[in-house]
């Protein structure tokens, strides 16, 4: 072992100009965000340098936060619908089907087949457009702004079909307690499925630009690692979970919907590694597409809401036609629904992973409390410790893909 | 399923388990004593047959009426053997402390920040015990009942806005 007094190496080799001397640094504290564009949204990150390594960084949430719980608690348990879209903004419909299913799992309400098809199909498709997105946006910020636009003309291809289901680009509003709020518009099977084929044609220009990319490989590879343990630790679920080489996917650990009845495969990835997330994301959009495509196969005609008159509306003939659906319509709508007092647990695996609600009802009309377990959280809580000893330039990369999404970090 | 793991709660901690069963909907929960939070949790995740390594969901629930008035939700997971339970702790209005588990968890550190911004429980040994959302100056805890829905406390002057467009709910706070 070396005594105190031998001189290192590097103060024993003879500094023959003042050129070659070691440039004096010190430690900087740097201040990112909130509002700063590769920050997505609105997260402020103070970070400690020394040159141009993070020693310690500290991140600092809540510039978005809303009080979702809160206006949770006051209105119906109808009326949270539209909030939830609000969570997740780029996979809407996502939020909408786990809200949905945990005040199902409070009432004991059963969903007719065709109503788990469209909700299947629905949130596939909204699994692309998130994906699409953080894509599109990873290339943007390493400089590859044509791959933006990829995602973005598929992304978007994939936003009008949505459009014409439920009306809305951007916050589409599909699931209903019971079911969901209306069936396929006519031709609207062929339609996806063209473009289905168009995304696939973009996910494989991507795929060329991005895989195979000397700089996308050198930027992403070996940054923003995290193992296997720290991110069950951390409470990692969803891409970036399976990016460590863990398998575990709610769609196959406990199946709801119809995942039990269709074919596809859990990417799993080893490094933990940026480079592994956006893999792994390659690998989903081609599962999620397959899935989308067994659906339309195996979906048959039928009714798309369940008919328990305490919890869904009535036809609208009922409600023109008769006092008792007019009546039924009316306390829905006033009262809201009834939900047996309980509480219960119910999750889905989001874009991000794991999204759980947790609702305790009193028996009210609203909810007495409902807790959201968003995916991002996790991810976003690890990033300090994620970072610690890299290069701030490689926070970029991690930043995105972890996918952290203001909306259901900050409720 | 679960219900294996509730049962081996229940024979190691016979005195901190109160109770068991199952909510609607078939999720499986313990009520835990708040005194022994730490220790059964580490119970949870070091035990070879039960190892919920998985970072819990945690929240809390104010029942205003009753005694004791907080409850603390764990909502735990475990990869290996693919089960889950949920832990329910009282916690009352008086003394709202309880040990943390970020020493057994690291990601259960948001979520005791959330539990303490919102609804005003503090964990003892807490490592960053900040608020998560709201500013320090904030005054109070959003998520309990008896905090107004349109309470607001701006630490800038706010331009007027017609009491019309404001949503529904008494003001205050």
């Amino acid at each position: 072992m070396a005594k105190d007094t031998d001189p290192s190496p590097l103060d024993a080799a003879p500094v023959e100009s003042p050129l070659d001397a070691p440039f004096p640094s010190k430690r900087m504290l740097v201040n990112l965000g909130p509002s700063h564009p590769a920050m997505h949204g609105t997260v402020r990150a103070v970070v400690e340098l020394d040159g141009e390594t993070i020693h310690g960084m500290k991140l600092d949430i809540g510039f978005l936060h809303r009080g979702f719980e809160k206006s949770c608690e006051n209105v119906t348990w109808t009326q949270v619908f539209p909030y939830t879209d609000r969570l997740n903004y780029v996979s809407s419909i996502l939020n909408n089907v786990g809200y949905a299913m945990v005040v199902e799992k409070l009432c004991g309400l059963e969903i007719p087949d065709r109503a788990k098809y469209l909700r299947t199909i629905t949130s596939e498709m909204h699994r692309m457009c998130d994906h699409f997105t953080l894509i599109g946006a990873m290339g943007l910020e390493l400089g590859a702004m044509t791959v933006l636009i990829y995602a973005m003309e598929a992304r978007d291809l994939l936003w009008d079909r949505l459009t014409e289901l439920c009306g809305a680009r951007l916050t589409s509003n599909y699931a209903r307690v019971g079911g969901v709020s209306r069936d396929l518009p006519e031709g609207w099977v062929e339609k996806v499925e063209r473009t289905l084929d168009h995304s696939v044609a973009m996910r494989n220009e991507i795929d060329k630009l991005l895989t195979r990319n000397r700089i996308v490989m050198d930027r992403c590879r070996g940054t923003g690692v995290i193992s296997r343990a720290d991110a069950i630790d951390y409470g990692f679920t969803g891409p970036c979970l399976r990016a460590t080489g863990e398998p575990y996917d709610v769609r196959k650990a406990s199946p709801y919907l119809v995942y039990d009845r269709v074919e596809f495969d859990i990417p799993v990835g080893t490094n933990g590694d940026n480079f592994d997330r956006y893999l792994i994301r390659i690998e989903e959009l081609k599962q999620s597409e397959r899935i989308v495509r067994q659906c339309f196969a195996q979906m048959e005609p039928g009714a798309i809401t369940s008919d328990d008159p305490r919890f869904v509306l009535p036809p609208k003939p009922e409600v023109y036609g008769t006092i008792e659906g007019a009546m039924a319509h009316f306390k829905i709508i006033m009262e809201g629904i009834l939900v047996p007092p309980g509480e219960a647990y119910s999750y889905v695996e989001a874009a991000n992973g794991e999204l759980g609600f947790y609702a305790v009802s009193d028996g009210g009309g609203r909810p007495y409390k409902l807790g959201v377990r968003a995916p991002g959280w996790n991810m976003l809580m690890a990033l300090p410790q994620i970072m610690e000893g890299q290069m701030l330039a490689d926070l970029i990369p991690t930043f995105d893909t972890v996918n952290m999404i203001g909306g259901e970090v900050e409720q | 399923m679960s219900q294996a793991a509730i049962q081996r709660l229940q024979e190691r901690f016979p005195a901190a388990v109160t109770g068991a069963g199952v909510s609607r909907g078939g999720d499986d929960v313990a009520l835990v004593k708040r005194e022994a939070i730490g220790e059964v949790c580490r119970f949870l995740r070091e035990d070879p047959e039960l190892v919920f390594d998985m970072a819990p969901y945690i929240t809390a629930v104010d029942y205003q009426a009753s005694e004791p008035r907080f409850e603390l939700i764990y909502q735990m997971y475990s990869t290996k053997k693919n089960h889950r339970i949920r832990l329910r702790v009282g916690v009352p209005e008086s003394d709202p402390v309880v040990d943390t588990v970020t020493g057994i968890w690291k990601g259960a550190d948001w979520y005791e920040r959330y539990c303490w911004d919102m609804y005003g429980i503090r964990f003892a040994g807490h490592p960053d015990p900040r608020r998560l959302y709201m500013y320090e100056e904030f005054v109070g805890h959003p998520l309990r009942k008896d905090y107004s829905l349109r309470g607001r406390q701006p630490l800038m002057p706010e331009r007027p806005v017609d009491e019309r467009f404001r949503g529904p709910g008494p003001t205050g706070g």
